[in-house]
């Protein structure tokens, strides 16, 4: 297979990934987002020959033009466009879950800082106030009392880009001291392990420990139907357990649609990165079947 | 003649000195510079140019 690698920085995921591809024979076409230019019908990145498109970009914002514009030359990309566009964004994140029945934290969103006072008022101290694009735990505040919360949103409305004045306001969920990351598939589970830390973020970017975490069959359904709610693909579903550890009850707070999983490939005797590969290899093949089935339409048309 | 497993040399960009990367750098990838500490981008191999990495930006993540 001939594969497109979108980058920006080649962190140890894609060194991972880049590995295995070429392991097997594949041959990689590293394309760096910074260096190339998308007008609406080509593009300066060489993408003519590829079977396959994977979306490792970085940076968000570049993460959701770039894949929108490939995918508008008919390159098959993985995500697609429209994963990215829901999960690069928690407002959007949240309505795709709750539409799909899949539980997730109570979540408001307020343009203003009076409006979201009152939803922070209503849910209660402590709750949670996210930057709605944003990841690895940052700029997220646990609001324990009205005088932080009053703080929080002038600070934010005050200093912030746009998009910090769409305040997103969630539940407080009070998980026990770790949550859950599946990476799946399709919504298949690849591996999953717990985050925890004596802080309430738990994420491995804010140095979380790290252990796997085997995916029962409540969890496995719940990353099953998270993953189709926002279109599927390669993704990261991260999941708080309610109830207490052992009570086998989730929420689903996030989807993640470039997902990273050096940290799962370390904490679980999985091979993250070859099953990655696997499910590449057959993405890429449906696409070429794709291919072969519509030249046989036009050759019947013509 | 230079194997897959010969380190690679190169030029700190800050402070000038030769530094040595793993021999499976990759073009792109984010090198914590031995001398300064400073993460530093890998932006050619052929000839081996680092240069200071960008800051962080917001957007970045997963």
């Amino acid at each position: 297979m001939y594969i497109g690698v979108l980058y920006s920085r080649i962190r140890r995921d894609e060194k991972l990934l880049l590995a295995e591809l070429r392991e097997r024979g594949h041959e990689i076409e590293k394309i760096d987002v910074r260096r190339e230019r998308f007008s609406l019908d080509s593009t300066t990145a060489n993408v003519g020959d590829l079977d396959l498109v994977v979306d490792r970009c970085l940076s968000t914002s570049r993460s959701l033009y770039a894949t929108r514009f490939l995918a508008s030359y008919g390159v098959t990309v993985v995500n697609a466009p429209e994963t990215a566009e829901v999960c690069a964004d928690k407002a959007k994140n949240s309505l795709a879950l709750a539409e799909a029945g899949v539980p997730t934290p109570a979540t408001e969103v307020a343009f203003t800082k009076e409006a979201a006072m009152e939803a922070i008022e209503s849910f209660g101290y402590p709750c949670v106030l996210k930057p709605v694009v944003g990841s690895w735990g940052r700029l997220m505040a646990k609001i324990d009392s009205r005088n932080a919360a009053e703080a929080i949103l002038e600070h934010k409305e005050t200093l912030g880009h746009y998009e910090h004045k769409v305040f997103y306001v969630q539940e407080f969920v009070d998980k026990p001291g770790r949550d859950v990351r599946v990476v799946a598939v399709d919504g298949e589970p690849v591996a999953a392990m717990t985050r925890s830390s004596d802080h309430w973020l738990t994420n491995a970017a804010k140095g979380g420990e790290t252990e796997s975490f085997a995916v029962d069959d409540r969890a496995r359904d719940l990353v099953e139907r998270a993953s189709e709610a926002v279109g599927g693909g390669l993704l990261g579903v991260d999941l708080m357990e309610v109830g207490g550890a052992d009570s086998g009850e989730y929420t689903v707070h996030e989807v993640n649609h470039t997902v990273e999983f050096k940290a799962l490939n370390e904490a679980t005797d999985v091979d993250v990165p070859a099953r990655v590969a696997d499910w590449l290899e057959r993405r890429a093949a449906a696409a070429a079947s794709d291919d072969s089935a519509a030249d046989d339409v036009d050759e019947v048309t013509i | 003649m230079t194997t897959e497993t010969d380190p690679v040399l190169a030029e700190e960009p800050i402070t000038g000195e030769e530094i040595e990367l793993p021999a499976d750098v990759e073009v792109g990838e984010i090198i914590d510079s031995p001398v300064t500490g400073t993460e530093l981008e890998v932006i050619s191999l052929d000839p081996v140019v680092l240069e200071e990495a960008p800051e962080l930006e917001e957007d970045w993540g997963e």
